[in-house]
């Protein structure tokens, strides 16, 4: 079943796989040219029949996003492709833009299609630059081609494409957050409404999509939604990219059906646990989604509905794997601080309460902490959700949530022993 | 003396301010180059910046603050930023931080004598099934080892 499934990854392996020659070679552009000969609202509808979610977390309709821009209008409409990957776990756009830039420049050019924008930013974390440098470079490929500039593959459509670096800010992958930031302001994120098709980049109707959900359009126009509906279950279409990591054998990115077994993917295609070891935990959506204790993993497939059941959430598909050995508290720690760190300041619970929480974790892990203090920290994460602009505040919020509810024993135990328990808060020796 | 970009930087200045219908919108990319040309954003450099955007330098100073990417001091020639995030940690990051502290005797956002290597901790690089990741200047380093460690701190001259 997994082999079959490679629609994101089918050119990764060929040599030269980021050139336009290799990917025009297995029939790239031919779906953004089929798009250019068909009505935008039936690309729109096509992308809506395939069942297609937001890849960057949130599992919203992409088709259905894209209906929200207004149509008959003559203010210039945007796309901005969110590049800047940054949820801790999470390093599969990385992989698309430097293994397969050309899929992802001919799904901007579809989706622009559909919505009758001209301009797309790829907004690429700063960090990013290799990835950045690559796709550039795709995109000038592209423009020597005439598949974007003026009048692209002979019709009236124009569209430029650029790619615009951030500068080191995780808040900026929030996509009002990311706006601001392309506007040349502190990452920020804005209240809604209005929301960005009404009033966007530049106050002009602009979408958000991810990388990985825009790359995904042109299988779908080219083969149609039934064919993408093969993959995946249900609710949750298609293939989505898995990003494992941790205490693994083969950790790495790896295209899997959605409904794909969680277990799996860990033991499978990953290769089981390091050395043998025990499974203790793992983080299934990225860091701001709930723990998994080892136990809860069994009958769990990763997809929108079986992680929401599980009492988690599929998130950007970031598998975090943790084994026997690794010190919870100690990793709830490293969260709390990142957080903290990353949080824009402008709302008050978020600002105070992920710097509180963190500090709070600092001390429960040195054992300078009492048994009031993890009632505390849980008090606090209650009450920063659900109260800011942006989800910042519920991601820093959920971990702290799962963890002390999961693995309360072991945060206790840190407060009677004055400290952590373990040598060495992680079971894997670095050599 | 006042600063000025080159003629090389002044080119990209004059193309990456075309590809937005704002000019403010430049600014990031704008910082980068400020960055590029004067080897850090010191307050002189912002106000460069600030009067070539006709922005307020308190505006400029506000972004190049907020993001993590603009030195507001100057740093060494390789600019050493170790993940030890949770991803990089569960394989040994903070170990890795530690050993390069120890190895060129710095601590975190310290910066040799000879002005040769800056140390910093950094948050998620997003490169985690290759931890631990450590960035040295715009270059990633992946699947750490001590003894890769060593090796790509000596060929850095």
């Amino acid at each position: 079943m997994m082999n079959e499934a490679k629609i994101l990854t089918a050119n990764w392996e060929k040599e030269n796989s980021q050139s336009i020659e290799v990917y025009q070679a297995s029939g790239g552009y031919d779906a953004a040219r089929k798009a250019l000969g068909t009505e935008p609202e039936k690309v729109s509808q096509e992308v809506l029949d395939a069942g297609l979610r937001g890849r960057g977390g949130a599992g919203f309709p992409a088709g259905r996003k894209w209906t929200f821009m207004p149509k008959g209008t003559d203010r210039p409409k945007y796309l901005c492709v969110n590049a800047d990957e940054g949820e801790p776990g999470t390093f599969k756009d990385r992989e698309i833009m430097r293994r397969d830039p050309h899929m992802l420049i001919e799904g901007i050019i579809i989706a622009c299609w559909a919505m009758g924008a001209n301009t797309a930013f790829i907004y690429v974390r700063g960090e990013f630059s290799g990835p950045a440098d690559i796709t550039e470079k795709a995109i000038a490929e592209a423009y020597e081609k005439g598949h974007l500039g003026k009048g692209i593959f002979g019709t009236g459509f124009d569209l430029d494409v650029f790619v615009h670096r951030g500068a080191g800010a995780y808040v900026c992958g929030e996509e009002t957050a990311l706006i601001e930031s392309l506007e040349g302001h502190r990452g920020n994120p804005r209240i809604r409404p209005p929301f960005p098709p009404q009033r966007g980049v530049f106050d002009m109707p602009t979408t958000v999509n991810n990388v990985e959900t825009i790359a995904s359009v042109p299988y779908i126009i080219t083969k149609g939604a039934e064919a993408y509906r093969r993959f995946g279950t249900e609710k949750s279409a298609g293939t989505k990219l898995f990003c494992i990591s941790g205490h693994v054998n083969n950790p790495g990115v790896y295209e899997l059906p959605l409904g794909y077994p969680l277990m799996g993917l860990i033991n499978d295609v990953a290769g089981g646990m390091i050395n043998g070891m025990e499974l203790k935990a793992v983080i299934p959506g990225g860091s701001s989604t709930p723990v998994l204790k080892a136990d809860e993993c069994a009958n769990v497939n990763l997809d929108y509905e079986s992680l929401q059941q599980a009492g988690s959430m599929l998130g950007s598909g970031a598998v975090i794997v943790m084994a026997q050995g690794t010190c919870m508290v100690k990793v709830l720690e490293i969260l709390a601080h990142f957080y903290a760190h990353e949080s824009c300041g402008q709302c008050t619970p978020c600002r105070e309460g992920t710097g509180w929480m963190a500090q709070i974790l600092t001390r429960i892990h040195k054992g300078q902490a009492s048994l009031e203090d993890i009632d505390l920290l849980y008090d606090l994460a209650v009450n920063i959700e659900g109260r800011t602009v942006c989800p910042l505040a519920d991601a820093a919020a959920m971990p702290v949530k799962s963890f002390v509810s999961k693995f309360r024993e072991e945060f206790e135990e840190h407060v009677e022993k004055k400290g952590c328990p373990l040598s060495n808060p992680f079971p894997v020796l670095w050599k | 003396m006042a600063l000025k970009f080159s003629e090389a930087i002044e080119a990209e200045f004059g193309k990456i301010c075309g590809r937005y219908p704002q000019k403010e919108a430049a600014l990031l990319p704008a910082l980068y180059l400020a960055q590029r040309e004067f080897g850090h954003l010191s307050n002189e450099a912002l106000r460069y910046v600030a009067q070539r955007l006709d922005l307020p330098p308190a505006r400029v100073y506000g972004v190049a603050t907020f993001y993590t990417m603009y030195n507001k001091e100057p740093v060494g020639k390789y600019l050493i930023q170790v993940c030890t995030n949770i991803c990089c940690s569960l394989m040994g990051g903070d170990h890795v931080f530690h050993y390069i502290s120890k190895k060129l005797g710095i601590k975190e956002g310290e910066t040799t004598t000879d002005n040769k290597f800056t140390l910093m901790r950094v948050e998620c690089l997003g490169a985690c099934g290759n931890a631990p990741v450590m960035q040295i200047n715009d270059k990633y380093y992946e699947n750490l080892t001590k003894e890769k460690v060593d090796r790509i701190i000596a060929s850095l001259e």
